[in-house]
């Protein structure tokens, strides 16, 4: 017979920060290199400028300096935290995975430590797993990393893809709830994955660009996810006229109107982030968070439904509170 | 029961306001989508799921290119509901 370990009756997201690299491009200076121009782009993804990282820049690199402003929002220590899961698709090499070497840059000296590929779900998906391992007592404090540099993915030759993409980091640092009267804070994650659709979204090998069947994308995410939407909702038991907010994958501000208008949330404030950071894969849904906190634009404690969506084609949304 | 071409004209005319923003007594069967309404490629889309919850009728990206015209719509409906 074999002992468990005993865990909590929630977890919750303490605090969050975010990570942008400092390199502004415009779509005017896209636009000097392949046949587009910012009033297209403006219209057809809502983007107006995004960020790219450094040549020598590394998803590692972002992972740390988002996962480190978590961390000191957090009121915790290094060593607090025993587990760090990476979110990434788009990282540089496979071994060493780079929650280990995240860990070891924040001095984290982390029992578990593991990288996760959920494309543009990743955030959600982790965040899953953290709030799973916290209240089965198999981490208390998890550091949860949403990084990428797609710019290393693109062929800027291409204007499907290279008016879309960006770079980024945002993290989280998940923990137990531990006041009685608290509910949990990260609620049931829905979440699920369409493998028929492989070669909609797709990076064929090592020495490859992204690519995406944009029309294709756009009619299946329309669609296809504000039931999941309604249903994560459903799972946390909180009925989507009282959310503060909505805050999708940051794909396409088409996408995010559109599934916006179907999710029975007329009074959610959506996120749209995407305007100045552009689509930065399993970033987006914590950097667009970081910042609405910032900003002070989400209150405290109050419903915030997450849905992430991506090339699998992979998707997942739970409902969390607010930190 | 088949629609009249009134009823999906009426149709198609609260589906394109809410989706493109044009108002509803704007879409008329002469009128193109794209040069009269200025209607992307991406809010045909919009407009062609939309319409499959309001007619049942279902329009793949292959068929929706080649509807250019506010009429262009109406008819393929209106053949694909009476063959449903």
């Amino acid at each position: 017979m074999l002992n468990l370990t005993e865990g909590t009756p929630g977890a919750r997201i303490i605090a969050l920060g975010g990570y942008q690299p400092t390199r502004v491009v415009t779509n005017d200076e896209i636009a000097t290199k392949v046949e587009t121009s910012d009033e297209w782009i403006r219209s057809r993804v809502g983007i107006e400028s995004r960020r790219i990282a450094a040549p020598d820049e590394t998803v590692a690199d972002m992972a740390v300096a988002a996962g480190g402003k978590a961390l000191a929002a957090s009121g915790l220590s290094a060593a607090d935290i025993d587990l760090v899961i990476v979110a990434t698709c788009t990282v540089e090499a496979s071994i060493p995975n780079t929650a280990a070497q995240v860990a070891n840059r924040l001095g984290i000296s982390a029992p578990g430590a593991y990288d996760l590929n959920a494309a543009c779900a990743g955030f959600c998906y982790a965040l899953a797993s953290a709030s799973d391992a916290v209240r089965a007592g198999t981490a208390r404090s998890v550091l949860v990393v949403g990084a990428e540099k797609l710019s290393q993915w693109i062929d800027w030759t291409d204007r499907s893809t290279c008016i879309i993409f960006a770079d980024g980091a945002g993290a989280a640092v998940v923990g137990p709830v531990t006041d009685p009267a608290a509910g949990p804070g990260i609620g049931p994650v829905v979440w699920g994955s369409a493998g028929d659709m492989a070669d909609k979204i797709y990076i064929k090998d090592r020495n490859s660009f992204i690519f995406q069947e944009g029309q294709t994308v756009f009619r299946w995410a329309t669609t296809a996810l504000y039931p999941v939407a309604k249903l994560a909702c459903e799972r946390a038991g909180i009925d989507p006229t009282d959310l503060a907010a909505f805050i999708p994958h940051q794909a396409n501000l088409r996408i995010i109107e559109g599934i916006a208008r179907k999710i029975g949330a007329p009074q959610a404030l959506v996120a749209k982030d995407i305007v100045t950071s552009g689509n930065t894969s399993s970033a987006s849904i914590p950097l667009a968070l970081s910042k609405m906190l910032e900003r002070g634009e989400i209150a405290s404690g109050a419903p915030v439904l997450l849905l992430g969506f991506g090339g699998g084609i992979v998707y997942g949304g739970q409902v969390i509170t607010a930190p | 029961m088949a629609m009249t071409d009134q009823e999906i004209l009426t149709g198609l005319g609260e589906i394109i306001d809410e989706v493109a923003g044009v108002p509803a007594d704007q879409v008329t069967p002469d009128k193109t989508f794209v040069d009269d309404l200025d209607i992307d490629s991406l809010s045909m889309v919009e407009i062609a799921v939309a319409a499959q919850d309001k007619f049942g009728v279902e329009i793949p990206d292959d068929q929706l290119k080649d509807l250019k015209t506010v009429q262009d719509v109406i008819d393929y409906v209106r053949r694909s509901a009476v063959s449903a």
